[in-house]
């Protein structure tokens, strides 16, 4: 098993990504640079919050043609397993990896709390039997007002790809949506935060079964540790 | 004279002769005038009066401060060798540094914004986080916290709420980005900040002893490189403008306010302790702050007893024809300069191409003591860089205590013929009390702020002290940090107020399970010229170094913020203080909210003062009597009986009155998760008012949580200890809040108040603030 968290100028929750797969799952985890052109060895590909250069223009909008956004591509293309979080989750929306778009917060205002998430289900590994229905992930970003044309949330609750809804809505996202997976199941992002709820003082550890729900798309059965 | 040895300048604007109006515009006087003369030995130029005139700021030298503040203790006499001593100690560097064991270190210190944030809130509050967070990761240190301590006018005034609006938003743009959480901070809305906020903000970093850095220019021909941004015009003679009153006027003087960008800050960040960490690389990096490339240059030369030459042709600019006097005075937004070991070079180029940022070398270390500065090969400023830093001149200005202290003073309840209060009365007030944005919840603000980022907040935003875990190598510690002044305190008694300032932020740390380390002050008072200004600076002062020396709580550095003034008059003062501790044992983190079944004990005895009390000034209208009396002794065996119950297991929960006395500390140990209520008996307490008991604000008290069955032997050992302590209550598993009182019960709707405490400041911001 090996994780590699992509590094963008600007990424500043990259330790924290870092963190919950090495510390948390005691995974081996690397990072990747965003001047390089490949991946090397992956089994995982996670895309970390922050401000992917200033996040200037729109968020995500620069990153998406950073040189190693080529890589994840084709990574994601043969299948390989790539989770979002926060900006991740902007940038890969930016890149067309993800259905839909994040807008400014409805309050217009940064948001930092602990939010109630329902789970729905996913697939494999991201439902309520495995996580439980509800769950609880801490929030912090100021454009995560999830936005999808008719159609396409249409095929969102066909495909069932709607990962996680709010529970009392922090941001304005449409129909409550906090996360979603691509069609083939194996491109994921959220706006919550796995990575802020993984240590004993965190307001949750439901990140550490988060993250095992998205390694289990590719790796079911997998056996982790839960430091 | 004429400026005799220097050619003209290659702007002929700048070749104009000196005048008396351009030495006033300058703000020098005319004996400090005199003094450059004499420094030159000629006229200085255009470009030199600048110099001169931004470096013997108030905000540069301290001319009118640095007397007082001598008598701050900088070493702790009781440091042991696991942690608490004084690595870098304050006024040597851009911060202090203070040890934590394991051969790991913290840095901290607080600087102000407050002009800056009147003008333009967004970006003064902004670029105030900014700076503070270089301090601290010039020295070496990885920056791991902020938080931040504000002062603004009655939330029912438009501009007010624009202000708040501003600075809450700059403060978050820059902190998010830049990735290092707001864990926690003090806010306080009163009249005396109508038209001159306070934006005070610090930053907390975390290195190894092996890695602390000095702002030092050292080795004789040794090249100085100019990292991050470019410069450009903005923030012209920034350290000049905070060291005038704030007028009509003031907002003609926007160019002096910078522009942030967290983002090239992140990049800086990353990129210069990159640098840091190869060995032998850096020889001395200071940050350009306040005064831009002239206080770089001339402090990292006076400190490392040597000479700077820089070549401004070589400074990357983002503005074409920019004058000499333009980029020395500039104060553009993170820029760095750096002294890197000769023959180095290509390997600090490398990293700041790795990043993608500006490294230019821009000149090299001298002999010579001067700092020289040359533009298209002609010298446009030569001045010894000594006669900048160590020559300022100091002041010791007249001070007069202030007539009004005569009336407040002398105010008791009695002689004014204040009604006390009744059951009713205390009904009414208590909601009051509770939903007035000093008292009330700050979550409007706190949840703007990313206060999570790193993964290390364990106690958020909105407890007595927050609580960060620092990871140190494979290891981790974890500390608490609290800010805190009640300028009310200090304008009603100068030398108390700024005592309780440091005592209420020692016993914030302590209800948190944290031994005190250090503390670093922010010191915001009006114009040192008027005397009664002057006078409440040197007491405020004289008490916390008191207080300090008491506690041994050394100061690690800080900030002095003068002419807080509006038309209307000077802020209360404040001093504001913010300690660090350290928690040894993580499961001494000790949280306010008491859990279900616990029984409540009241330590330091019945409150029984009135004077400067918020329920004096929300329903009486008044603000005057003393503030309340400090006894340092007292404090000191309480706050150490404390620790030492937390340290037995004993403490559910533990939490200090302060603004709105009893009643408001008990609710906000109710207002935690799962939402209690408590019936208490207040009825036995000897309490001579009813006002003063419930709501007045008498120091030293602390309501601890307690298992039932640790009452009895939390009492025993309060009482062998010397400290008062009362049951007066248990906590339920829901319902409301009873009080019963020798003049009957009353009791309250816990959902209604906390309702009202949670939703005050938000509901206030959404009525419609100016611009």
């Amino acid at each position: 098993m090996n994780i590699a968290v992509l590094q963008f100028p600007g990424s500043n929750c990259d330790q924290d990504a870092f963190q919950l797969f090495a510390g948390g799952l005691g995974l081996p985890t690397r990072y990747v640079w965003h001047k390089d052109r490949a991946l090397g060895e992956a089994d995982l590909v996670v895309v970390p919050g922050g401000f992917s250069y200033g996040d200037y223009l729109r968020c995500g909008a620069i990153a998406r043609f950073s040189p190693v956004m080529g890589a994840v591509r084709e990574y994601a293309a043969a299948g390989g397993l790539v989770l979002g979080i926060c900006n991740g989750f902007q940038i890969l929306c930016e890149a067309g990896l993800l259905p839909g778009a994040l807008i400014r917060n409805s309050s217009l205002e940064y948001r930092c709390m602990t939010c109630d998430l329902t789970v729905e289900d996913a697939g494999p590994g991201f439902n309520p039997r495995a996580l439980g229905g509800r769950i609880r992930l801490p929030i912090g970003h100021g454009e995560g007002n999830y936005r999808i044309d008719e159609a396409g949330r249409a095929r969102l609750v066909a495909k069932g790809q709607v990962l996680l809804r709010y529970a009392g809505n922090p941001n304005g996202s449409l129909d409550d949506i906090a996360g979603v997976r691509n069609e083939a199941g194996n491109v994921f992002g959220m706006m919550p935060h796995p990575d802020r709820a993984f240590e004993r003082f965190h307001p949750s550890r439901d990140g550490l079964a988060v993250a095992r729900a998205v390694l289990a798309a590719r790796f079911p059965g997998m056996i982790l540790k839960t430091a | 004279m004429k400026p005799a040895g220097l050619s003209p300048n290659p702007d002929p604007v700048l070749n104009q002769p000196m005048t008396p109006e351009l030495v006033r515009k300058h703000g020098l006087l005319a004996d400090e005038y005199e003094a450059v003369r004499g420094h030159l030995g000629r006229d200085p130029t255009l470009t030199e009066l600048g110099i001169f005139s931004v470096m013997w700021s108030e905000h540069c030298s301290y001319k009118n401060t640095r007397p007082l503040l001598k008598g701050f203790p900088t070493e702790k006499r009781g440091a042991t060798a696991g942690f608490g001593r004084v690595l870098v100690k304050a006024g040597e560097e851009n911060a202090g540094i203070i040890d934590v064991g394991d051969g790991w270190a913290i840095a901290f210190k607080i600087e102000s914004h407050n002009h800056p944030s009147a003008v333009e809130p967004f970006e003064g509050a902004a670029t105030g986080v900014g700076g503070i967070i270089r301090d601290i990761f010039t020295m070496g240190a990885r920056p791991v916290l902020l938080t931040n301590s504000l002062r603004f006018g009655e939330l029912d005034s438009p501009a007010t709420r624009r202000l708040l609006r501003g600075v809450v938003a700059g403060i978050a743009h820059y902190g998010n980005c830049v990735g290092v959480p707001t864990v926690g901070g003090d806010v306080y809305f009163d009249r005396s900040y109508e038209g001159n906020p306070l934006v005070n903000a610090l930053c907390l970093g975390t290195l190894r002893h092996d890695q602390i850095r000095r702002g030092k220019a050292t080795g004789l021909g040794n090249p100085v490189y100019y990292v991050g941004a470019a410069t450009g015009r903005d923030g012209l003679g920034g350290a000049a403008f905070a060291s005038r009153e704030l007028s009509a006027e003031s907002a003609a003087d926007r160019p002096a306010v910078q522009k942030g960008d967290p983002f090239m800050e992140k990049l800086l960040i990353e990129a210069c302790l990159e640098m840091m960490a190869v060995p032998g690389l850096v020889v001395g990096i200071q940050d350009m702050g306040a005064a831009g490339l002239t206080c770089s240059t001339c402090e990292t030369a006076s400190r490392g007893g040597a000479g700077i030459e820089i070549e401004l042709d070589r400074v990357p600019q983002r503005e074409t024809g920019m004058n000499s006097y333009e980029i020395m005075l500039s104060e553009s937004q993170e820029r760095m300069l750096v002294i890197v070991q000769a023959g180095r070079e290509r390997e600090i180029e490398a990293v700041f191409e790795k990043w993608d940022l500006h490294a230019a070398r821009v000149g090299s270390v001298t002999d010579t003591g001067r700092m020289v500065v040359t533009q298209h090969g002609t010298i446009v400023a030569d001045i010894p860089a000594s006669a900048l830093t160590d020559g300022a001149p100091v002041y010791q200005r007249e001070a007069r205590r202030p007539a009004y202290l005569d009336t407040t003073s002398r105010w008791t309840p009695g002689g004014a013929g204040l009604a006390d209060l009744d059951p009713a009365g205390a009904r009414s007030a208590l909601p009051r009390l509770l939903s007035h944005p000093t008292i009330a919840s700050k979550r409007w603000i706190y949840r703007q702020y990313d206060h999570m980022v790193q993964h290390g907040t364990v106690v958020l935003p909105g407890s007595d002290a927050a609580v960060v875990r620092l990871r140190l190598g494979k290891g981790e510690k974890f500390i608490a940090i609290s800010n805190d002044c009640n300028g009310r305190y200090c304008y009603l008694n100068p030398r108390r107020g700024a005592q309780i300032a440091m005592v209420e932020c020692l016993r914030n740390l302590v209800c948190a399970g944290a031994v005190p380390l250090a503390m670093t002050d922010n010191l915001n008072f009006g114009n040192p010229y008027k005397p009664e200004n002057f006078y409440q600076l040197r007491e405020c002062v004289a008490g916390l170094a008191e207080a300090c020396r008491f506690f041994d709580v050394p100061v690690v550095g800080g900030n002095v913020s003068l002419y807080n003034e509006s038309p209307e008059g000077a802020i209360d003062p404040t001093p504001t203080v913010s300690v660090v501790g350290l928690i040894e044992d993580e499961a001494h983190i000790t949280r306010q909210f008491a859990p279900a079944g616990s029984r409540l004990v009241l330590l330091g005895g019945a409150p029984s003062e009135i004077g400067g009390s918020q329920f004096l000034g929300l329903i009486h209208g008044l603000k005057t009597g003393d503030a309340p009396d400090v006894d340092l002794a007292a404090e000191k065996r309480l706050q150490d009986f404390l620790l030492g119950q937390v340290r037995a297991g004993r403490i559910g929960a533990a939490h200090d009155l302060s603004e709105g006395g009893l009643l408001v500390a008990l609710c906000e140990m109710l207002f935690g998760p799962g939402s209690p209520g408590a019936e208490a008996d207040l009825s036995r307490l000897a309490a001579p008012r009813l006002d003063a008991l419930l709501f007045g604000e008498s120091q030293g008290r602390v309501i601890a949580a307690v298992a039932p069955a640790d009452e009895a032997p939390f009492i025993a050992a309060a009482g062998a200890a010397g400290v008062p302590a009362d049951t007066i209550g248990t906590v339920t598993p829901g319902g409301g809040l009873t009080v019963a009182t020798a003049r009957g019960a009353v009791s309250w709707d816990l959902a209604e108040l906390r309702l009202g405490w949670e939703g005050s400041i938000e509901s206030a911001m959404k009525r419609p603030g100016l611009g």
